[in-house]
């Protein structure tokens, strides 16, 4: 008889009882690459099944205690652009697909260099001169197979934002200077899609996010058309791996309760600063 | 009017550092003084201020402190 592959998956789930006595239906990594290997189907489409019949692929069990079955459902299902792939968004692609978000845009049409390797976490000795963007990619693709990743080696513009991010439920902007911020911006509004958005200059981080109806960046630097040079204190202070490490970790928080619906207790209208100088940690009203 | 000496908890933040008085958690401002009169008696171009905060909230420069506020200041920052 010719087995579905909700069957055959169904079939290898295992049922282990966890120390507080909750069962806690898994797929191992193991069991799953063996269904794909003799079904041909993909690992994607075999944990997304695991997931579909209640069961947890192995690779998110210290996920559950915060992300139910639902919500790694609703993070498998959800496509999410990455703008700009260095300190910031090394760290949030990184983050992101362990979690589990599964599908990425990468975008960056930068390549490594040497003074990168302080601070971004897909830079290495031996990839320098590569696009960021591939880097990032390959770097997905060994850590968590069953990310679908669009890779784009091109920097975002007015032209070709609001298609570059059509499709996707969240945008997070890991950009560099204020001015392609608010490209993103622009394009996250007239698309309709949420985005959270950091910067980081020496010790000091800041993290927002802004909903298509939000003030925005505008309630952060002011009206576009008043930016007199989109240069911040960054390029005084340089940017620190630490500063920029936490503040991905916090876009990345942002970006999972946007994610998972967890809406009423997000950075709206408001922005986390922090300065490791003095350990100061605070989230301010920008309204 | 009431001439006594009163303070503020000041934040200069990132490239504004450079600017901190000595006693930046109890610095003494003017009662009704705004913002921007304590910028200048600090010595801090207007220019390199983007974002002020008085008590957590978003504040403007033209925004009068009474003493015993918490206030933040930022530069602009946009580095990744």
């Amino acid at each position: 008889m010719h087995q579905s592959l909700l069957e055959i998956v169904s079939e290898h789930i295992e049922s282990p009882v966890a120390p507080d006595d909750t069962v806690r239906p898994v797929l191992t990594l193991d069991q799953g690459r063996r269904i794909a290997d003799t079904t041909g189907a993909s690992l994607r489409k075999v944990e997304r099944t695991a997931l579909a019949a209640g069961a947890l692929p192995e690779r998110y069990m210290r996920n559950s205690r915060s992300y139910s079955v639902a919500d790694q459902i609703r993070l498998c299902d959800a496509r999410v652009a990455v703008i700009g792939l260095g300190g910031l968004g090394g760290a949030v692609v990184e983050i992101l697909a362990r979690a589990g978000v599964g599908a990425l845009v990468l975008m960056d049409g930068d390549r490594f260099e040497a003074h990168n390797l302080n601070r971004q976490l897909f830079s290495d000795e031996a990839q320098l001169g590569q696009s960021k963007a591939t880097v990032a990619a390959r770097r997905v693709s060994v850590v968590n197979s069953t990310v679908q990743v669009t890779a784009r080696a091109e920097y975002i513009n007015d032209r070709n934002a609001a298609e570059r991010i059509a499709g996707c439920q969240l945008v997070i902007d890991c950009l560099d200077n204020i001015e392609a911020r608010f490209v993103v911006a622009r394009a996250a509004r007239q698309t309709a899609i949420p985005m959270v958005s950091a910067a980081v200059a020496g010790s000091t981080a800041h993290v927002t996010t802004i909903f298509p109806d939000d003030p925005g960046l505008e309630a952060i630097h002011g009206p576009y058309h008043a930016l007199k040079d989109a240069k911040g204190a960054e390029t005084v202070l340089g940017n620190l791996p630490q500063t920029v490490t936490m503040a991905a970790a916090m876009e990345c928080s942002e970006a999972l309760k946007v994610l998972t619906g967890r809406t009423d207790r997000l950075l709206r209208n408001k922005l986390w600063i922090m300065d490791l100088s003095d350990n100061t940690f605070e989230v301010l009203s920008l309204v | 009017m009431n001439q006594t000496p009163t303070t503020i908890d000041l934040r200069l933040f990132a490239t504004l550092a450079k600017y901190r008085p000595q006693q930046e958690a109890r610095q003494p401002i003017r009662r009704g003084m705004t913002v921007a009169q304590l910028m200048q008696a600090l010595d801090i171009p207007a220019s390199e201020v983007k974002l002020i905060f008085i008590d957590g909230v978003r504040a403007e420069s033209d925004s009068p402190l009474q003493g015993g506020e918490r206030v933040g200041l930022f530069p602009p920052v946009g580095g990744g």
